[in-house]
């Protein structure tokens, strides 16, 4: 049941990435863009912590949590970028 | 043993199947919404509250499954409730920030549903809509 579970979640979230993804492309402002980009590497971390689920493996977690880390700092920096025309001021 | 068993599978399933979906939903908000501000509810919502689900089906099945306990899923969930409303709050001072400045850019279309946001007034205004203020101490100090 949790592996028919689990394979559903993974077509749910390949549709989600195809969204994330066409919106990416079609725009039409930055700010539509930055937003795409965050919500992918959400769905990133999502499949990654149902791949550790499918294989039954703890490993996974650090790439999850790290991915976390590193797509909120690349969101807030593209955004201070933006706004300030400048990263660390 | 087998009953305990099955509820711990219903539950687990179910936590994964509604995260998944709400984390489709959302996805498919930020296309189906007609402007930026109306794109970021879905992502910031939804999409956070399907990976919460599935997080929560994870921790349910390393505990009951496995029968191991694993606190990564916590922290994970933890730092991404925190820094989701502040991304979102970034993304939408840069949409005002771009209102402000290149409002003629194409394709940056601010009437949605809720229409043009406020100008604020002369002397105060949104921290995005303005350049520093000449009298703080940012603003001496880079004198």
């Amino acid at each position: 049941m949790i592996a028919h579970a689990v394979s559903y979640a993974f077509v749910c979230l390949a549709l989600a990435l195809c969204c994330n993804l066409w919106r990416l492309l079609r725009g039409p402002t930055i700010g539509d863009r930055i937003v795409a980009m965050d919500t992918m590497v959400i769905n990133v971390i999502a499949v990654i912590v149902l791949i550790g689920i499918a294989t039954a493996r703890g490993t996974y977690y650090e790439a999850a949590l790290i991915l976390a880390m590193v797509g909120f700092i690349g969101t807030v920096a593209y955004c201070k970028f933006l706004l300030r025309g400048d990263i660390v001021e | 043993m087998t009953a305990l068993h099955s509820l711990a599978d219903i539950a687990i399933s179910a936590m994964i199947v509604i995260g998944a979906t709400f984390a489709l939903i959302g996805s498919w908000g930020m296309v189906r919404l007609p402007t930026l501000m109306e794109r970021l509810h879905g992502p910031t919502k939804a999409t956070t509250l399907g990976l919460g689900g599935m997080l929560v089906g994870s921790i349910l099945y390393f505990h009951l499954v496995e029968g191991k306990w694993a606190l990564h899923e916590l922290l994970i969930s933890l730092f991404l409730f925190i820094t989701a409303p502040i991304s979102a709050n970034m993304i939408a001072k840069v949409h005002l920030h771009q209102l402000r400045v290149k409002p003629d850019v194409d394709g940056l279309d601010p009437v949605g549903p809720a229409g043009m946001p406020p100008i604020p007034s002369e002397d105060s205004g949104w921290a995005t809509y303005e350049a520093t203020v000449q009298t703080s101490p940012a603003a001496v100090a880079e004198m």
